[in-house]
């Protein structure tokens, strides 16, 4: 028979082997879930199915959209292709300007309006969405 | 000419670390010759780096726009204290502040360690040196603070309103502590492996630094999550944004080994575990040094996008660890096999069920945050891996997690059977009933928060117990573990209890709820030295009557033109009142957030308290010694 030394051993190598791949399986199954995709207005236009899933837009917020009914927010944001017709209720965050760059998370109601229901907007003044910029730089 | 001498002590620096590496090879095999030489070296390049900072400091408070690190972050108009503290607010500054800390650690290692074996300490300074000769040539090669412009600007471009800070002042420097105390960590297990040192004395004698260093990357991240929480208006103190999460991964690899290093320097064993970890940890802050600095995370650490600098702290990252790699294989001999005495009931097995947990949390950020990244690469596809994935992969697991923390300790080294412990049976109970009595009334997922306080109560009992039972032995572990409860007690609650209210309001306008009611009474103007204030008044009714004068402020700066909403906390011992407003564009209307957030102040002063158990052990030591 093999000795207690040998046993524990296995034992050892056993219970992380199991552990390792439990844990693997969990993370693979909730980021499966937990994932946010990032479109463009471009790409949303192209969406072949409306899926119920949080999804991010980015771009920039066009000039002279920003208003406000029934206290909600309505914006429209551009990749300067496309655009997209945003409606928010809730905390706007400092940099968010007209002609600015922009992230909003939500859901997608058709192909030109969007719920969101959380706005990112970056701490510095000259950043720009890397997708914006690849647009404007098409232009 | 500031920047002048700044820049030569570099260079002189540098040459420095290349005579010590040479001087040392050379008279290896004669440590005594070296020893005190070596001391005197390494002043030496700890006083040329001094001299480059302060002659930073110098260019930024006299606003010297000839050096284009100072032209890209300082104004005349900023107040000193901000010119100063804008010194390591970049990118080029904030290196050289790593280059400080990396060379006074290894003067401060030399003078504490006289006892430790010659080689070993010749070997630890040789491994820093390389460490501290990359640091050097990134400097100079890729981001030199010192460049010159001409012709001279008469006005700098000003620094990052919302790094006008004091917590942010002192969030780096301290946060710096902690991670470069990690690379004498990564050094030293280095050492001890090529020496064949790894003794209990070795355990001692680097479980100090292990300590130091999990003390300051603690107190950096609280000072962070401090400036998070009132500066960015979110209201909240931990976002899991990739930037975070970067300083979380050595901290967990920090706390595993603060934990393995007790079992070593008691029974000497899992030398090889112990040695993984230290490379890992400081592989894991050069790794969040090198996914801030790169640009490929983009947040208010992104100083500069400059692929060159990615490329290099990559290169240097994979040198260190294929280096590291080798020196363990090579080197290594595997442990003397004591796993004879090893029983499952023991406090080895529980600090192994840490290390398991801990793996686990550590392995968990580590993927929510290099996945999208990972993901963009190969196949461009753009995602963010928000707060559900971490709650929902870290939450659950922190009840066995907590169950350990408050049993393990109550186990002897070696071998340990459980008797006379009706006490954790009946504090379980206790636990229970309190949890249950709470949840009882709320709209919230029953069975899972009520096991989740219960573990989080039962934590929180035990180790209270223990403060009286144990008459001080243990102190350090007793607070930590103590603090640690308190820590994700107040987090569930402030969880479970916080409620908000975002709308947009015009001046004079009042909004109406159920149980409160807040009336935006006026704004006024104020100038300060580099910006507009725009002062709002609120009045919060609530349903009891209490009435709260809540007055958030948007600044305007020059320089840059940014606006910033500095929020109006009123905090006392259980609860947080929170408001921010921001205007927004062509609009009448300002953008109204109101928050109240119960035991915020424990969540600091709990993280606070574990920051001071980790120097009980310190003072204590002393003490003894």
């Amino acid at each position: 028979m093999y000795g207690r030394k040998v046993k524990l051993r296995f034992f050892f190598i056993f219970l992380i082997a199991l552990t390792l791949s439990f844990t693997i399986f969990l993370i693979l199954k909730s980021l499966e879930e937990n994932v946010v995709f990032f479109k463009s207005p471009s790409e949303i236009k192209t969406l072949s199915e409306m899926q119920n899933k949080k999804i991010r837009v980015g771009g920039m917020v066009k000039t002279d959209s920003i208003s406000i009914v029934n206290k909600e927010l309505n914006f429209v944001i551009t990749d300067f292709k496309n655009e997209i017709n945003v409606v928010y209720s809730g905390l706007i965050p400092n940099l968010f300007e007209e002609g600015k760059g922009v992230v909003a998370e939500g859901y997608l109601n058709d192909e030109n309006f969007f719920s969101a229901t959380k706005i990112l907007a970056k701490h510095d003044e000259n950043y720009m969405p890397p997708e914006v910029k690849a647009a404007l730089e098409e232009k | 000419m500031p920047s002048l001498i700044g820049y030569y002590s570099l260079i002189f620096g540098v040459g420095v670390s290349t005579i010590i590496i040479f001087f040392s090879i050379k008279n290896f095999n004669d440590p005594e010759k070296i020893d005190t030489k070596v001391t005197s070296l390494v002043f030496l390049q700890l006083l040329f780096v001094i001299i480059s900072f302060s002659s930073l400091i110098l260019s930024f408070v006299v606003s010297d726009f000839s050096n284009e690190t100072v032209f890209n972050h300082s104004h005349t108009t900023k107040p000193l204290f901000y010119k100063i503290s804008g010194t390591w607010g970049n990118h080029e500054g904030s290196l050289l502040l790593w280059l400080l800390v990396l060379t006074l650690f290894i003067f401060v290692f030399l003078l504490r360690s006289k006892k430790q074996p010659k080689k070993y300490k010749i070997l630890t300074l040789l491994f820093q040196q390389i460490i501290i000769i990359g640091f050097f040539i990134f400097l100079i090669q890729t981001s030199n603070p010192f460049n010159h412009i001409f012709p001279v600007p008469k006005e700098g471009l000003g620094l990052n309103p919302i790094l006008q800070d004091p917590a942010l002042a002192i969030h780096p420097p301290i946060l710096y502590l902690g991670y470069v105390g990690t690379s004498i960590i990564f050094s030293s297990a280095l050492a001890a492996v090529c020496s064949n040192n790894i003794t209990k004395m070795w355990a001692s004698h680097i479980k100090k630094w292990v300590i130091v260093s999990w003390f300051f990357l603690t107190l950096g991240i609280l000072l962070g999550s401090i400036w998070a929480y009132y500066e960015l208006g979110w209201g909240g103190f931990w976002f899991w944004d990739p930037v975070e999460n970067v300083s979380l991964m050595p901290w967990f690899a920090l706390t595993t080994l603060l934990h393995c290093v007790l079992v070593l320097e008691k029974k000497l064993i899992l030398t090889s575990w112990v040695v993984i970890l230290s490379i890992a940890t400081f592989t894991l802050s050069m790794c969040g040094t090198f996914l801030v600095r790169s640009g490929i995370l983009n947040s208010v650490h992104t100083f500069a996008n400059d692929p060159e600098r990615g490329l290099y702290i990559l290169i240097f990252l994979f040198i260190l660890i294929f280096l590291s790699f080798i020196i363990f294989l090579i080197f290594h001999k595997s442990e003397n096999n004591n796993s004879k005495n090893f029983y499952l009931l023991s406090k080895e097995t529980s600090i192994l069920v840490n290390n398991w947990f801990m793996m686990y949390f550590l392995s968990v950020v580590l993927i929510g945050t290099i996945y999208p990244i990972f993901l963009e690469v190969i196949s461009s596809q753009k995602i963010s891996v928000g707060p559900p994935f971490f709650n929902k992969l870290i939450l659950p697991f922190l009840i066995p997690f907590m169950f350990a923390m408050a049993i393990g300790p109550q186990l002897k080294w070696i071998k340990s059977n459980i008797e006379d412990k009706v006490y954790l049976v009946l504090f379980f109970i206790i636990s229970l009933i309190l949890s249950i009595l709470i949840i009882r009334n709320l709209d919230i997922n029953f069975l899972y928060n009520t096991i989740l306080i219960t573990a989080a109560f039962y934590l929180f009992f035990i180790t209270l117990r223990d403060f009286f039972h144990k008459k001080y032995r243990n102190l350090s572990q007793i607070t930590a573990h103590f603090s640690f409860s308190i820590l994700i007690l107040s987090i569930l609650f402030n969880n479970i209890f916080s409620s908000e209210i975002i709308t947009n309001l015009k001046i004079n306008e009042t909004y109406q709820a159920q149980n409160l009611k807040i009336n935006f009474e006026s704004i006024e103007q104020e100038n300060k030295q580099n910006f507009k204030a725009i002062k709002g008044k609120f009045i919060v009714e609530d349903q009891s009557g209490i009435i709260e004068v809540m007055q958030p402020e948007l600044r305007i700066y020059n320089q840059p033109n940014i606006v910033t909403s500095e929020a109006d906390i009123k905090t006392n011992i259980f609860t947080d009142k929170f408001m921010t407003m921001n205007y927004v564009q062509n609009q009448d209307y300002f953008n109204i957030r109101y928050q109240v957030k119960p035991f915020m102040i424990w969540i600091w002063i709990s993280t606070f308290m574990l920051c001071l158990s980790g120097c009980l052990t310190l003072i204590r030591k002393s003490y003894e010694n």
